[in-house]
């Protein structure tokens, strides 16, 4: 039985395939990286438990800790793995054009790559005036995607979502096949649980 | 018990392959037939009756009553598609608001790898007033060669079941007026 339930997982890995629809935003500058390993990293949170907290440099100038919005605000992490590479260059403007999903459940976003800052304006910039923070995560390389367990072994992040409550409780871990972007409807459900 | 199996994964796999060669196809140019495609029907009533469709289930480019259709690929990801936005709701506008055309040229949009949730996201944000369809599963996008987005085709009906491309173009159009009368030129509509 253990047998067929690895063997069926092995033939799905190989069919699936790795869709995306690039926008034409930018142009032909995406680096395609073909499937990836789904996921290469062994979370070091679990559901309930304080977040870790960290500060992070944003591609807005400013430095942002995650403790400010203890008893503020909720907040979604959003780790993607690289930029300019496919999926993630079609995930946050997604979320660009629903800052009213995140102020009805009195919640931001944080984007989080392992890049370094020049590089995110650049990638950035492409995908119009964004209304959320975007921090590098590039030195210590990683060392936020670590602290929570969704840093690759390629140094590269997983795609994560990650909802951490006022009381700063990690609400919702996501860390998703790296090959495909999370549906909006799984990070607007789970926000819902937390009204 | 074992070998079958692995004669299943075996058989399952080559199929997969010649399924995915198969549906990777080539961009339609001018000239092309559109490949066929299943799309998801409305479930407002207004879009239905729109595209002059009824029930529930799927349907197919040919089945709308119109003598052209203007395909437009888009997602909710895409930061173009979201600056044009309101250069096709425009179109729309100005498609609907002609006596001469509205029954004649009607348009869809076609959320590449977009949810449902995440197309009638796109359609509450900018208002978008005609049918946008889903395509989650990126299937209709693999068949028409995984475009970038936005994309339009336009294609001419002529009651057969091979609706005949006429245009398509990468990219929101800068002359929405320009776009509009070049269609209704190679459509041969009067």
């Amino acid at each position: 039985m253990k047998k067929k339930i690895f063997l069926s997982s092995v033939a799905i890995l190989f069919f699936a395939t790795n869709a995306l629809a690039l926008s034409d935003a930018y142009k032909n500058n995406i680096y395609k990286t073909g499937r990836l390993k789904p996921v290469d990293s062994v979370l070091k949170v679990k559901i309930g438990e304080k977040a870790p907290d960290f500060t992070l440099p944003a591609v807005s100038g400013k430095k942002i800790s995650l403790k400010k919005y203890r008893g503020r605000k909720n907040v979604v992490l959003s780790f993607v793995p690289a930029a300019w590479t496919p999926v993630c260059s079609d995930q946050w403007p997604g979320y660009n054009i629903v800052k009213d999903i995140f102020d009805e459940h009195d919640a931001t976003l944080l984007g989080i790559s392992v890049d370094n800052i020049p590089t995110l304006h650049s990638w950035t910039k492409q995908m119009g005036k964004l209304w959320f923070e975007v921090l590098s995560d590039f030195w210590p390389h990683g060392a936020v995607a670590d602290k929570f367990g969704v840093l690759r072994s390629d140094g590269t992040a997983e795609r994560a979502v990650i909802i951490i409550d006022k009381k700063g409780l990690i609400r919702y871990i996501d860390v998703h096949d790296i090959n495909e972007r999370p549906p909006l409807e799984s990070i607007v459900r789970e926000l819902e649980k937390l009204k | 018990m074992l070998k079958k199996f692995f004669a299943a994964v075996a058989v399952g796999f080559f199929v997969s392959l010649i399924n995915n060669y198969a549906l990777a196809q080539k961009t339609p140019q001018a000239g092309d037939t559109l490949p066929e495609m299943e799309l998801m029907k409305p479930s407002d009533e207004a879009h239905l009756q729109y595209l002059g469709l009824s029930g529930s289930g799927t349907f197919k480019i040919h089945q709308i009553k119109a003598d052209a259709v203007i395909i437009q690929i888009f997602s909710m990801y895409c930061p173009y598609c979201q600056a044009d936005a309101p250069n096709v709701n425009r179109l729309y506008g100005m498609l609907t608001g002609n006596p001469q055309l509205k029954d004649r040229i009607k348009i869809i949009g076609i959320g590449a790898g977009n949810t449902q949730f995440e197309v009638n996201t796109f359609r509450k944000k900018y208002k978008v007033e005609f049918p946008l369809i889903p395509d989650a599963d990126f299937k209709v996008h693999k068949i028409i060669g995984e475009v970038r987005t936005p994309f339009f085709i336009v294609v001419r009906l002529d009651g057969s079941k091979k609706p005949k491309v006429i245009y398509s173009k990468l990219g929101a159009h800068e002359d929405i007026e320009a776009f509009l009368k070049q269609i209704i030129k190679l459509a041969d509509i009067k």
